[in-house]
């Protein structure tokens, strides 16, 4: 897993995991997914990929979606290139990616381009700077489905608009434990942004981690929603240090995240639930500066020890035991005592 | 009593305000409907799919009058019908064949609110010219109605060569 754009420490980093901007763009000539038939769909799945692949510096790989086993398909689904839709989808697609998997296009998921551009910590404007001007470069090629009016036109009207939703990886460990998310979802969605687990519903998703996410898409321009998803990161972000700071001021606290740090370094197996509910803990001592593990290593374990992506790594089917045998025994290694 | 807004039979509880591009939107739900959609409780709110409840919107709001013989789309052969139940419109052409009827539901999803954002370049230079010729043909109906005919014919002039301009 050498040079992915995740291994890199971002802006923000304790706080801020990722930085993601999706653009959906459609061409106007061929019905949308919903009503593209098997040969519409080969049709897209060439043009785009020609358009794509025009530009050879930009080194996008081309992938047969159906020629991926379904582990290989969650993997990247839990590594944030894919939607889970896609992943699990009965229609063929196809997917474009770079080597750093910063960039990905996914075609015929629910638009016929979905394109992805991922960066470490806070990084809006430059995610979004690179999303623009791979847009720029299929323009050129693709006739795109537009409308003065209504913007670019998408097979779900509620991404008309911009068709862009911007998004951030929040890492909330200490906002969660002192019972402030519900009130943060509430705020934040008078702004219209909205905040929602980033693995599994409820109250308290594993990881902590929380994807904060413009809502508007029309009548907005893209800076002007950059802007707002931008400052109220930053207002999450230092929320979220002083309730850290509170939080681990409390030594039955802080012992909580010694002790996660001990079972990772000792256990023999271990669950996914487990895993992100102690790692969570983890990451905020390396954070805080109570551990010495670099947080870029935190952050790698957080997307390579989930289910699907061990499997995928391992090349073959393990049973949950096994699985959580080698999770163990991997994140055991990575964390040892120095 | 107000009824749910997504099932419309039970009496709406829970009633929900949001503001879009400055306008408020209020939904209005019953309590079971509310929980489906992940509004009993704020958490749960987080799982709220808009694409689920726009199909529902559309079908509570206006439907396809004529239902033995619906208008359907050129491109893609979609009846309004086909688009409120499944929350997908099934080409850019079903926007301009369905617009009236999708309107009140965009409107409920996005406000009054048009367009302001990055404009394609090919695409936009053509829906620059469409949105031109659409303007001059409704001053041309203005014209007609007051029977300024010579302001007429300088409009139908400037149609002719805006849609010269359009095709190529």
């Amino acid at each position: 897993m050498n040079g992915k754009w995740y291994i890199n420490k971002g802006e923000h980093g304790d706080v801020v995991i990722s930085t993601r901007i999706r653009l959906a763009r459609n061409i106007a000539k061929y019905p949308f997914p919903v009503r593209l038939d098997a040969e519409g769909r080969q049709k897209v799945f060439a043009e785009v990929r020609k358009a794509v692949q025009a530009d050879k510096s930009a080194g996008f790989g081309y992938i047969d979606m159906s020629a991926l086993n379904r582990s290989q398909a969650v993997s990247l689904a839990e590594r944030h290139l894919i939607s889970p839709e896609f992943a699990g989808s009965n229609s063929p697609g196809a997917l474009l990616l770079t080597e750093d998997e910063s960039v990905s296009i996914m075609v015929c998921e629910e638009d016929h381009i979905r394109l992805q551009v991922m960066q470490a910590g806070l990084a809006l404007q430059e995610a979004y700077a690179r999303a623009d001007a791979i847009d720029d470069a299929l323009d050129a090629r693709l006739a795109y489905a537009y409308d003065a009016r209504l913007g670019y036109l998408t097979q779900c009207p509620t991404n008309l608009g911009t068709a862009m939703r911007a998004s951030v990886m929040l890492h909330l460990p200490a906002l969660t434990r002192c019972g402030q998310i519900s009130r943060l979802a509430g705020a934040v969605s008078k702004l219209g942004l909205i905040i929602r687990g980033a693995h599994g519903e409820g109250s308290s998703p594993k990881g902590d981690l929380y994807q904060l996410s413009n809502q508007i898409t029309l009548g907005i321009t893209e800076k002007a929603a950059l802007d707002n998803l931008q400052s109220i990161t930053l207002q999450l972000v230092n929320q979220e240090r002083d309730a850290r700071k509170a939080l681990l001021e409390n030594p039955a606290e802080s012992d909580k995240v010694w002790r996660a740090l001990g079972i990772l370094q000792t256990a023999r197996l271990l669950s996914g639930d487990e895993f992100m509910e102690l790692v969570s803990l983890v990451r905020l001592g390396c954070a805080a500066g109570m551990l010495d593990t670099p947080l870029e290593k935190v952050n790698e374990l957080m997307i390579s020890m989930q289910p699907a992506t061990i499997t995928a790594a391992q090349g073959r089917n393990l049973t949950s035991q096994q699985r959580d045998a080698v999770r163990a025994e991997q994140v055991r290694s990575a964390l040892a005592a120095g | 009593m107000m009824l749910c807004q997504n099932c419309g039979k039970k009496e709406a509880t829970t009633h929900i305000k949001s503001i879009v591009n400055g306008e408020t939107a209020e939904t209005h739900l019953c309590a079971n409907c509310a929980a489906h959609l992940g509004y009993c409780d704020i958490f749960t709110g987080f799982g709220f799919n808009p694409g689920d409840f726009f199909g529902n919107l559309l079908v509570n709001g206006s439907r396809n009058e004529n239902e033995s013989q619906p208008l359907r789309c050129a491109v893609c052969s979609s009846s309004f019908d086909d688009i409120a139940r499944e929350g997908k419109v099934g080409c850019a052409q079903c926007y301009e064949t369905f617009y009236d009827l999708l309107l009140p539901s965009l409107q409920r999803i996005h406000g009054k609110a048009v367009h302001t954002g990055k404009v394609p370049l090919k695409a936009g230079a053509r829906a620059q010219i469409n949105g031109r010729i659409a303007q001059l043909k409704e001053d041309l109906q203005k014209a007609v109605e007051r029977q300024d005919y010579e302001q007429a014919a300088k409009l139908r002039d400037e149609i002719n060569a805006a849609q010269k301009e359009e095709t190529p």
